[in-house]
């Protein structure tokens, strides 16, 4: 029970875990992106579009698939979906300064119907009595097992029976974190962040940055739309069922303080904070809202708390959502 | 042993629009020799070391390095050319360490923090400095981080080093020992060009002068032929006498006492400790302190903008010789008992005159509380305008300027003229000679003057402390919030002044048990 439990949270987890590792990335080069759960989204539909085409492409038989073409292609399809959300975003606030709170609000809006137009179409192309599609022979590709994690019993459930894009998150954030830390990129990344007038005067090409982080992010964030319909729904779209994971994305990656290695175990905390209310007996449905709550309180209590801390490491990037004009320095 | 020149100027001219800031520049600055570049503000020396360091690039003219032609266009091609400037305004990440600012950007061989901060140590060793590669910016003194951009440039390999007004920020202690590091460089055979406009320093530290007036190239001197009256002389044009006249202040009477006031900022840091001190009529007391010691408090506490903790403040008001608390008063009200605060930040315009309104609309900031109908009565704040301009010399088009157009002396002009205007029995004034050239700094100097005559106390709070020697008739000092030392203007040294500014806490305490 306690392992399922576990197991449950991780899985609730991971799209979390790409959400805030892409947003983190993005933010230590200056940019509040709240495009993050339109990007989400956009990357999930754009793998369940991939995905659609090449499974209808292949007919009926699951025997016709290749595994690894049934991976690749809504795989790719997802982190190109993303990537041009990123690119609107970046060119939008750095070639042309526009507002980055506005920006990335306006691309959630546009990520989120985008992705409900797709959705619809694709169901309105499968003439399917149920609003939603079924993507449940690409879905069995994506959540395939190690073949002998059910042998080792609590363990082998616990660390080895995940999806892979599950595995990959952790190795993103992990690297992510590495990269940010122990790198001239990440120094370099982080003084964009930071200060780009000095990153500037230093000789470091701000817009680049800002441009590769951001779209380097988003690639990140539109996998987490993906792991989340091919592993956690088992391949089934329906519009809007993606919920407020975005946003919770955004939530955990001031949890983490801007670490991705602190948001591996807050993207776990999170899932099973959210499914805590399935739990616990006895809740009527009023009750059960409350509980799903509990994320953003947990995000509001690490707020306060590192404000009275007041650690300069612990703040955002001092010139999160700045635009950087060279003429002003 | 003849020196070789390390960089060479001819005929550089840049023009912005229609202003022109550098006309026909010819400068020489050799290997092994500090060369001083002085000029009042606006006589265009940080612009033309902009443009060596290749933040500008020159309209017309030729850089000559080593005797080669150099075409310099990015800050990237100045490290290439081995030229280093450090800045007024640093550019440090304050989050990372010391060793993370220094090999920012560097983009050859391996990223390795160790090795990197070890070749710290040793360039510090080397030179003297005293630095902690791992310590964090946010941490830092003015001075410590003054050292990370020197050994920033020093890192990159750079063996000219351009300083722009590098001893603005330091105490004379700091000053002295920057001074010793400059030429302990210099005799390693670097080439040091300092800009400045604080003619001790130059005398003091550096082995020829070269003068800039308005854009113009004005000459060299060898600092050991000429004198202060010589290099004022090129400076302005004209010979002006550098004495503030400093009359004996007489029938002085308490007209503040800040009792034990404590102000505790929105962070929680303690930024007034226990401060107490009397301010007296027809006297100017001076307060000195490192930049950020709680000055900017001091004076708002006084003005009622402030929260005090504990403490009270008292004035004896001359009309009613009344005794009343300014803790319990609204600013409003402390206003209009005659306590007038011109304060003029950093940023010169932040408080007290706001940049898109004009001189006229400004002067209403003040009086806005004195009409009677909803329609505004232009007449008398135009008159004040009007008086002002005339009186202190504001250059301006007209008094219908936006006042962020104006030149920031100008805007000083304006700011420090409408309190005095308000005929006030309290005058407080921080940084009024701010980048003022040398004659409105004097003009500034002897309305203080003025004001003091006529029975005003007058709390000054400057930067320049040969100027508080001149001026003030008594000193107070404060270090971190607290009062270090209250000094006679007539008989203190810089020195004295000096270490008081830099007394630490504990120093403080010991001393007043001894």
């Amino acid at each position: 029970m306690i392992i399922q439990f576990i197991c449950r949270a991780i899985l609730l987890g991971v799209p979390l875990l790409y959400g805030s590792t892409g947003e983190i990335v993005t933010e230590k080069s200056g940019h509040l992106n709240l495009g993050i759960p339109g990007i989400m989204y956009v990357g999930a539909i754009s793998g369940v579009v991939g995905s659609f085409l090449y499974e209808n492409s292949c007919g009926n038989d699951i025997a016709n698939m290749n595994p690894a073409l049934a991976v690749l292609i809504p795989l790719l399809c997802a982190i190109v979906g993303a990537t041009l959300m990123g690119l609107i975003y970046s060119f939008l606030t750095v070639t042309l300064h526009a507002n980055q709170n506005v920006t990335g609000l306006a691309l959630t809006t546009l990520g989120i119907g985008l992705g409900n137009f797709l959705g619809a179409s694709l169901i309105n192309i499968t003439k399917s009595e149920l609003p939603s599609i079924a993507l449940t022979k690409t879905s069995s590709f994506f959540s395939a097992k190690l073949p002998f994690a059910d042998d080792l019993g609590w363990f082998g459930e616990l660390f080895l029976s995940h999806d892979f894009l599950t595995y990959l998150a952790i190795i993103i954030a992990i690297i992510a974190s590495f990269v940010l830390n122990r790198t001239r990129v990440g120094l370099n990344l982080r003084s964009v962040g930071e200060n780009p007038a000095t990153a500037d005067a230093a000789g470091i090409n701000v817009t680049k940055y800002r441009y590769v982080a951001t779209c380097i992010g988003s690639a990140i964030a539109g996998l987490g739309g993906l792991q989340y319909v091919m592993a956690y729904a088992s391949g089934v779209w329906s519009n809007n069922a993606f919920g407020d994971r975005g946003w919770m994305a955004i939530a955990l990656v001031i949890f983490a303080l801007w670490k991705p290695s602190v948001a591996i175990m807050g993207s776990f905390l999170f899932g099973a904070l959210c499914n805590a209310n399935n739990y616990i007996q006895g809740l009527g449905t009023e009750t059960q809202e409350l509980f799903k709550m509990l994320p953003y309180v947990v995000t509001i209590v690490v707020l306060i708390i590192t404000s009275m801390r007041k650690k300069r490491e612990h703040q955002p990037p001092a010139s999160l959502g700045l635009s950087y004009f060279r003429e002003e320095r | 042993m003849t020196k070789q020149p390390a960089i060479e100027l001819k005929n550089i001219t840049k023009v912005f629009g229609k202003v022109v800031a550098n006309k026909n520049v010819n400068l020489t600055a050799y290997r092994g020799e500090i060369l001083s570049i002085l000029g009042e503000n606006g006589s265009g020396k940080t612009t033309l070391m902009n443009m060596i360091s290749g933040i500008y690039f020159p309209d017309e003219g030729q850089i000559f390095i080593d005797q080669n032609e150099a075409v310099i266009t990015s800050p990237k091609d100045a490290f290439t050319y081995k030229i280093g400037m450090i800045h007024q305004h640093f550019k440090l990440v304050d989050v990372f360490s010391a060793a993370e600012n220094i090999v920012l950007g560097i983009e050859d061989g391996k990223y390795n923090l160790k090795a990197s901060q070890d070749e710290i140590k040793k360039i510090s060793e080397q030179y003297g400095f005293e630095l902690d590669p791992e310590k964090k910016i946010y941490t830092m003194s003015v001075s410590e981080k003054q050292t990370v951009e020197i050994i920033k440039v020093l890192y990159r390999g750079a063996d000219i080093l351009i300083l722009d007004e590098p001893t603005a920020v330091l105490t004379p202690q700091e000053t002295e020992k920057l001074f010793s590091i400059l030429r302990r460089m210099r005799d390693d055979g670097k080439c040091i060009i300092i800009i400045t406009h604080k003619l001790h320093e130059v005398l003091s530290l550096s082995d020829r002068v070269s003068v800039l007036r308005k854009g113009e190239y004005v000459g060299t001197v060898n600092t050991s032929e000429t004198s202060e009256s010589e290099l004022t002389e090129m400076m302005v044009g004209k010979k002006i006498d550098l004495n503030i006249e400093r009359n004996k202040p007489h029938d002085t009477a308490d007209r503040l006492i800040v009792n034990n006031i404590t102000c505790v900022d929105r962070m929680g840091a303690t930024v007034l400790d226990n401060v107490s001190f009397t301010a007296k009529s027809g006297e100017i007391l001076g307060i000195a302190g490192i930049a950020g010691s709680g000055q900017r408090e001091l004076l708002e506490s006084i003005a009622g903008l402030q929260h005090l903790s504990e403490g009270e403040i008292f004035y004896l008001n001359p009309k009613t010789d009344k005794k009343e608390n300014l803790r319990d008063k609204t600013p409003m009200q402390i206003r209009n008992l005659g306590v007038r605060l011109s304060f003029v930040p950093e940023d010169r315009l932040g408080m007290g005159l706001v940049g898109n309104m004009d001189i006229v609309d400004n002067m209403m900031l003040r009086s806005y509380s004195k009409g009677h109908s909803v329609f505004l009565k232009r007449k008398k704040p135009k008159d004040l305008a009007m008086k002002i301009i005339h009186d202190l010399e504001v250059v301006t088009p007209s008094a219908s300027t936006p006042v962020r157009r104006l030149s920031g002396g100008n805007v000083q002009k304006v700011l420090v003229g409408r309190e005095i205007a308000a005929s006030p029995t309290v005058l407080m004034v921080a940084y009024p000679v701010r980048g003022l050239d040398i004659n409105s700094s004097y003009m500034i100097y002897n309305l203080l003057n003025e004001q003091k005559e006529k029975g005003v106390a007058v709390i000054f709070v400057g930067e320049d402390l040969d100027v508080l020697l001149e001026l003030c008739d008594r000193i107070m000092v404060i270090g971190s919030g607290k009062v270090t030392g209250i000094v006679d203007g007539r008989t203190a040294t810089k020195e004295e002044i000096g270490l008081l500014m830099t007394k630490s806490e504990k120093d403080g305490e010991e001393n007043a048990n001894d």
